[in-house]
């Protein structure tokens, strides 16, 4: 083995286990709901190559509102799922769309585009 | 001329009585410019038509506030039509400019190409100068890269800031990978020469692959955009005017959006009822097929139901709107359909979660590809092959088809089966449904009409048997007895004509007397006839025995005191009942029947229908128990009721399929609600599951298996023992036409149509 093939496999190595940390283990964007007068909970979510914030944590039995905005003409978001509560939105770009639910269970609901490819979470507590 | 009005609703929040909403009330209605304010208390919502030359909603709103309520800010309402319309646009806009993109990256590689492949040809190679070929090369794909593949560079830099990765994340690298090589390579080949490496570029790899991409993407809009077809179809159905009757009789065609609840609206023959209502006068036969699936039109007479975007066809009505905007039939199959396209099917689980981690993964073993291709390939060819194989490993990595094989098959599906009067839940309703083997019925309205009707009528010797109906449907046409209702109707398909009766009496729990042409006629039970000291003749007696043998009711007409006919009454079986349960029969499933009713009635139905197992005497609260009962058996249970009565067994059940005119109880209970009164519904229920699965199935088979053996086979795996090695080109390509081959898998569920008998 030359020194060449040392350096680039340890560069490799290296970026194999970045790729990992970066995309599954390092900390995520969370951000809590905050309650209006007539208590519904409103997060507003900014959408551009995935949801920021991501991670949205709710209180249980209360009304949410959600507001997307759509940042970009990118295909890859124009869809939003939440299948765990039946709702399937399509998102006009540069546009807010309201998307309203009611969490009546605790725990982690994923919502992610059309394929699944971005995701976000609702944590309902 | 009249001043126009303007509406506007708001939402009052704060009001604890009624009272509070008649106070919000007054206070609206002192407001200037307020011609009519309504506050309903249950839906907390004001209605107020107001002039807008005098008021304004900020104006209302005051006036509101000053009555010590609040108002809730709503969001600005667009209707889902109007939503549905500019998304439509932008979608359309987004494909023109993705076809341009398309174009130019298309010549473009289609001249750069040939250009990359002189060296297959020495003779011209001698004449060019590699260096300035390179260059030419370079700046015939800036404009791939930067304006055609611009999209997928900053998709995936925005994705990486969310520490996400998507498809367009592995194009970009695989593309940009290649470009900036072949950039190394024009501008400072000296550094090649120096280590002994041809300073080869890969211009027509990047371009290719960009060109492929979006000829993927391209296909793959067009298709998509039909996997909602249906949804639109049902939206477009939708009255845009209406012809109300102002109270000065005058009939003014206004904006749809302006109809409001209790306005008396003109239909006239072949145009669209406008919203839901009740038929206050008029008659007609109403297409009702778009809602229902049913082809054939409706006979509707004062005091039915009618819905919008149904089709008037012979004659003209008047009907008093009971429903508007969200709340109509069509709007809420609508978002019914749009809820179930929104649910997950327990199928895609693995698929879902292979997804989530798709992309990093694969960025894993692309770089991990490299490495090894750079390790172990001979010098002077490592860094070509190590970068190809890189390069081909994320370009043929295809998470699309992954994430489209469930969600797109569902789509097309509850679409489809709203067009047939079926409308699913949700997904997972609909996964269920294929797996059922069993099928329980509820016979009363369900396999049969659930309302009485004369089957038999029977003249006592030596009477006339139409002077006889005369009669006897004179006298009922006074009563309000269903048994009666059922006896007119009779007389009415005979056309027997009428003649009047006087001195009208009914007599409870037995029936009814009354005068017809100075003749006293009693019509009842046996116990009228027997308190009356009426006997009956034996052959009477014995043709009574024969009718109560078939489980009927029997009727007995007496005239003048003297037993002179009999009435055979029963809930007849649909006509389609028999077809439908032969046709469940034929798919494998045991069909089961339950009812109240005594098990002579309840064998003779279950023998009409072609039905060899069936509970009788079961009670509303047994239902349930009854599903259990079988479920315990190790079945997979359907149960088929009206959704009211039998919510629990709808409940209990795998899947519960509600019959009966969509009525938000039964939408509420059953994973599937047919609009139909027919178990015809049943059928195409069930048999549109189990092409839906069957798609879904295989999409999800044409996607993994395309990735395992994709990835492995772009890494080089095959090198060693055969060696080939996928060109990247090649795994563009087949990567464009993965996702665009389980769209239209999923599309073929378009041409579903029900098995008819």
């Amino acid at each position: 083995m030359d020194t060449t093939e040392i350096i680039v496999t340890l560069t490799g190595l290296a970026l194999s286990a970045f790729v990992i940390w970066y995309f599954f283990f390092s900390a995520r964007q969370t951000a809590a709901a905050v309650s209006t007068s007539s208590g519904v909970q409103e997060v507003d979510i900014t959408v551009k190559g995935g949801y920021s914030p991501d991670v949205i944590e709710v209180e249980r039995g209360k009304p949410v509102q959600l507001s997307f905005y759509r940042d970009e003409e990118n295909s890859c978001s124009e869809e939003l799922l939440m299948p765990d509560f039946s709702i399937r939105r399509d998102l006009p770009a540069f546009k807010t769309t309201l998307v309203e639910l009611l969490p009546q269970q605790a725990g982690t609901f994923t919502f992610t585009c059309g394929m699944g490819m971005l995701r976000g979470s609702l944590v309902v507590k | 001329m009249e001043p126009t009005t303007k509406t506007e609703t708001l939402d009052i929040e704060g009001m604890t009585c009624a009272s509070c909403a008649s106070f919000v009330e007054k206070s609206l209605t002192r407001t200037p410019g307020v011609q009519r304010a309504m506050v309903n208390f249950a839906t907390e919502k004001a209605t107020i038509e107001y002039l807008p030359a005098q008021a304004t909603p900020a104006t209302l709103k005051e006036a509101v506030v000053k009555a010590g309520y609040g108002v809730t800010e709503r969001a600005p309402d667009t209707s889902a039509a109007d939503r549905q319309a500019e998304i439509d646009q932008q979608k359309a806009l987004a494909y023109v400019k993705l076809k341009r993109r398309f174009w130019v990256a298309t010549v473009l590689a289609i001249v750069i190409m040939p250009l990359s492949m002189l060296m297959l040809w020495p003779a011209m190679m001698a004449r060019v100068n590699m260096q300035w070929l390179n260059y030419g090369l370079l700046v015939l794909t800036l404009p791939v890269l930067f304006y055609s593949g611009r999209e997928f560079f900053t998709s995936a830099w925005n994705g990486f800031k969310h520490r996400a990765a998507n498809m367009d994340t592995l194009i970009a690298v695989g593309t940009g990978a290649a470009f900036l090589y072949s950039l190394a390579a024009t501008v400072v080949p000296g550094w090649f020469m120096r280590r002994g490496l041809m300073p080869e570029v890969y211009y027509d790899t990047t371009a290719t692959i960009i060109a492929l991409i979006l000829l993927g993407k391209v296909l793959e809009l067009r298709a998509k955009t039909q996997t909602s077809a249906a949804i639109k179809a049902l939206m477009g159905l939708q009255a845009k005017t209406a012809r109300v009757v102002r109270p000065d009789g005058q009939e003014v065609d206004v904006p749809i959006e302006q109809v409001q609840l209790g306005d008396l609206v003109v239909v006239r023959p072949g145009e669209k009822v406008a919203t839901d209502g009740v038929i206050e006068e008029g008659r007609s036969a109403v297409d009702e097929a778009m809602l229902t699936g049913e082809s054939l039109p409706v006979e509707k007479k004062t005091g039915d139901p009618v819905f919008g975007a149904t089709l008037n066809k012979t004659g003209s009505f008047r009907f008093r709107v009971t429903k508007v905007g969200a709340d109509t039939m069509l709007s809420q199959i609508v978002k019914l359909v749009e809820d179930a396209q929104g649910s997950r099917a327990p199928i895609q689980r693995l698929a879902d979660k292979v997804s989530a981690i798709f992309v990093p993964t694969v960025v894993v073993i692309a770089i991990l590809t490299f490495v090894l291709w750079f390790d172990l390939a001979p010098v002077e060819a490592r860094l070509p092959l190590a970068l190809v194989n890189f390069v081909a490993v994320l370009i043929i990595a295809c998470p699309c088809a992954l994430g489209l094989a469930t969600p797109t098959a569902i789509m097309v599906s509850t679409g489809k089966g709203a067009e047939h009067g079926v409308l699913i839940r949700n997904a997972e309703a609909l996964e269920k449904a294929h797996q059922v083997n069993t099928v329980l019925l509820d016979k009363t309205g369900t396999i049969t009409r659930g309302e009485p009707a004369v089957t038999d009528f029977v003249p006592a010797e030596g009477q006339n048997a139409g002077q006889l109906l005369q009669v006897v449907a004179a006298v009922e046409r006074q009563s309000e007895h269903p048994l009666a209702e059922a006896v007119v109707r009779y007389a009415d398909a005979q056309q027997a004509p009428a003649i009047p009766a006087t001195g009208f009496q009914a007599i409870e729990g037995k029936g009814a007397q009354a005068s017809v042409n100075g003749q006293a006629v009693l019509i009842g039970n046996f116990r009228l006839l027997d308190e009356a000291g009426i006997s009956l003749s034996p052959a009477v007696r014995r043709q009574a025995d024969e009718l109560l043998g078939q489980a009927k009711t029997v009727l007995y007409v007496a005239v003048n005191q003297q037993a002179v006919g009999l009435i055979g009454v029963a809930d007849t079986v649909r006509d389609t009942s028999a077809a439908a349960i032969k046709r469940l029969q034929a798919m494998g499933i045991e069909v089961v029947m339950m009812t109240g009713d005594n098990p002579q009635t309840a064998a003779q139905v279950a023998a009409q229908v072609g039905i060899t197992r069936y509970f009788a005497e079961v009670l509303p609260s047994g239902k349930a128990g009854k599903v259990k009962e079988l479920q315990a058996e190790g079945r997979i249970v359907a149960m088929v009721g009206d959704g009211i009565n039998d919510a629990p067994a709808l409940a209990q059940a795998d899947i519960g399929l509600a019959m009966g005119g969509g009525t938000d109880v039964a939408m509420e209970a059953a994973g599937i609600t047919l609009m139909r009164s027919d178990l015809q519904g049943v059928v195409t229920a069930i048999e549109l599951s189990r092409q839906t699965i069957r798609t879904i199935k295989q999409n999800l088979f044409f996607a993994f298996i395309y990735n395992t053996l994709g990835i492995p086979v772009a890494a080089g795996l095959l090198y060693p023992f055969f060696g080939i090695l996928l060109s990247p080109m090649l795994a563009a390509g087949a990567m464009a036409l993965s996702s665009v081959s389980v769209l239209t898998n999923s599309l073929r569920l378009r041409s579903f149509s029900p098995a008819k008998n």
